[in-house]
């Protein structure tokens, strides 16, 4: 269809030769060009450009001096960075935070759908739904700030767990490195969990009834039908989304981290986001922090492709 | 016949399950609206109580000093006019923007399509990253403008992707019609496609706004100095600072006072909690009617890339 309305358009552009047919096509497109070319100089400039500023890693960069004169110093920046025992510290906070994120994450919002799709009555599903969604849309200083009321002295958590007896004296959670992960896990899928079960819930209105039908009439059960029908009629769309988290394994997130942070608790809560914060925009060692920015980019790239690589050899479903 | 009796005690011998799942789905919604329920009832409820004691969903005594006091601040009353600005402004340029450019590629004809798609898709994966960002806009000369917060987010990758993906959908044959009637490509959009994409422009709009209304990052890396520029997220942001960084600010106040001053007293926690609560209304109020046009375009991203 492409080629024939082509044709119809521009009855020679078979029998032309290429670059006079590209001049031809940027002739008779120029509106289609006009619209786009604005937004193509736009992300250049605001996307691609920055890849540029990638050099002052390499570099001892002074704000004020042309990005290539200044001193060029090869990789010391990363050897530094990872002589630093701090940047050690940080890689751990990030993948243990991340991979709590990952885990809490992708089970809750599973089994939220599972549950869901189990829900006889539409209007209840449809409810607890809306109001699943809620805390995704919140920004997380709203949700930072509700979570901060609820872990507090006297907020409702140590109000439960002292009246069970499960604690004697109410703690200060957010002052506690030892909790800080578990926090941040159970913030994230509180926030998380609606919105991430979305994805599955669609998935599974695209399973086809009829299997459910002859499953029952072979006198399957519900929980049979959950592990035999549901969940690998989901498989495909879970592994897509698994692979793409891969590749955000050392996104820990930024935000909350950054919220929820008290002074007691910086060495569980410093990830490579609030590092390259810390260093670049406070302290201004531009060059030191766009090296760990670098770092973290790279790294995740090649777990990104690594994880496609191995679902392509397993013949699962793939990103690219 | 048989088939309806092995219905019938299936739903029996199931219904174990459906009481625990009902009770789970409650438990759910317990824990989510406790939080949103509890700030809200604090914020309506005289600070000096608050102090004796805040697990509640319903204000003991109630008042609505702790928010007219809010908005007397004109450092607030301010914020709140550059959040809702922002979210106007930058939700309107994105979405003529974002629908723009995915028209032209969405367009099987136009022969950079690919190419234009690749540059935005490349950049889910890869950018330059806080401090190349950083130092893009200082040297445009944004920070410290109002601008910083529509132009560096005025097209997202994704949103684009969705809504490509559905203006491909879309019937042909209305556009090539109106081709035929010599139609150029920008009045085809803006007065055929555009409209027929109101589902995804609803989608993307939802996208863009939250997105806008809830961010504070950029006010804090760029116009942190400049207080007519600030946001009413980075306000709560730096109330909710100063929070964390002192507890027994409260008490301190109160005890100071005498008892029929009391009623007329805020505290840090009833002001951050009337903040909180005006910094998620309007999302909270909106997001439930956009419902079904977020969970369409939700999968529409995630199936297509």
């Amino acid at each position: 269809m492409d080629a024939a309305s082509e044709l119809k358009a521009n009855p020679k552009a078979r029998s032309v030769k290429p670059t006079r047919s590209l001049w031809k096509k940027v002739k008779q497109q120029k509106a289609l060009m006009a619209m786009s070319i604005p937004f193509v100089l736009f992300v250049i400039v605001f996307s691609y450009v920055p890849l540029w500023g990638w050099l002052m890693a390499f570099q001892d960069f002074k704000l004020g001096t042309p990005m290539l004169q200044n001193h060029w110093v090869g990789l010391d920046n990363f050897r530094e960075l990872f002589r630093d025992d701090s940047f050690l510290r940080v890689i751990r906070n990030t993948l243990a935070m991340s991979i709590i994120n990952l885990v809490f994450g992708f089970l809750s919002s599973i089994t939220l759908a599972l549950l869901l799709n189990e829900l006889r009555s539409i209007m209840f599903k449809r409810i607890v739904q809306t109001i699943s969604y809620l805390p995704h849309f919140i920004s997380w200083v709203v949700a930072a700030n509700l979570i901060m009321n609820m872990l507090s002295i006297e907020g409702i958590v140590n109000y439960i767990l002292v009246n069970l007896h499960l604690i004697q004296e109410p703690i200060l959670w957010l002052s506690k490195g030892e909790y800080f992960w578990w926090i941040i896990g159970a913030s994230n899928v509180w926030k998380g969990v609606g919105w991430g079960a979305i994805i599955y819930l669609a998935a599974m209105t695209m399973i086809d009834p009829s299997l459910y039908e002859a499953a029952s009439i072979d006198g399957a059960g519900r929980f049979r039908k959950i592990f035999h029908i549901t969940l690998p009629g989901i498989r495909p769309i879970i592994v897509i989304l698994l692979i793409m988290s891969i590749g955000h394994i050392l996104d820990a997130g930024f935000e909350q981290q950054y919220l929820l942070q008290t002074p007691m608790v910086v060495d569980q809560a410093e990830t490579i986001d609030l590092f390259v914060l810390k260093y670049g925009i406070n302290l201004s060692r531009y060059s030191f922090a766009t090296a760990s920015g670098i770092f973290k980019t790279l790294i995740s790239v090649i777990l990104l492709v690594a994880a496609n690589q191995f679902a392509k050899r397993m013949g699962q479903e793939r990103l690219f | 016949m048989k088939r309806i009796v092995a219905g019938q005690r299936r739903k029996w011998k199931l219904s174990a399950f459906d009481c625990v799942n009902v009770l789970l789905m409650l438990m759910l919604l317990v824990v989510t609206l406790y939080p949103f329920l509890n700030t809200l009832a604090v914020s309506f409820n005289q600070a000096t109580d608050t102090v004796l004691g805040s697990n509640f969903i319903w204000p003991r005594k109630f008042t609505t000093l702790n928010y007219t006091n809010l908005f007397e601040d004109n450092t607030i009353y301010n914020a709140f006019f550059i959040s809702v600005s922002r979210t106007v402004i930058g939700t309107i340029t994105s979405l003529f923007c974002t629908a723009m450019l995915a028209y032209t590629i969405s367009r099987k004809e136009y022969f950079l399509r690919r190419q234009i798609s690749f540059l935005f898709i490349f950049t889910m994966y890869f950018s330059g990253g806080l401090i190349p960002g950083y130092m893009l806009i200082k040297n445009l000369h944004m920070n410290g403008t109002f601008w910083v917060y529509i132009i560096p987010g005025l097209i997202g990758a994704f949103n684009l992707i969705v809504m490509r993906s559905f203006m491909e959908g879309l019937p042909g044959s209305v556009v090539e019609s109106a081709q035929i009637d010599g139609a150029n490509h920008f009045t085809i959009f803006l007065k055929i496609v555009f409209p027929l994409s109101m589902p995804v422009l609803a989608t993307v709009a939802l996208f863009v706004a939250v997105g806008q209304w809830n961010s504070w990052f950029d006010t804090f890396l760029y116009n942190s100095s400049k207080q007519d520029l600030s946001t009413l997220q980075y306000e709560l942001m730096k109330k909710l600072q100063s929070a964390s960084m002192s507890v027994s600010g409260n008490a301190e106040t109160l005890f100071s006072n005498s008892d029929n001053q009391q009623a007329n007293i805020v505290t840090p926690t009833s002001i951050r909690a009337a903040i909180t609560i005006v910094a998620a209304v309007p999302i909270i109020v909106i997001y439930p009617f956009l419902q079904r046009y977020f969970v369409h375009g939700l999968t529409l991203g995630g199936v297509k890339e």
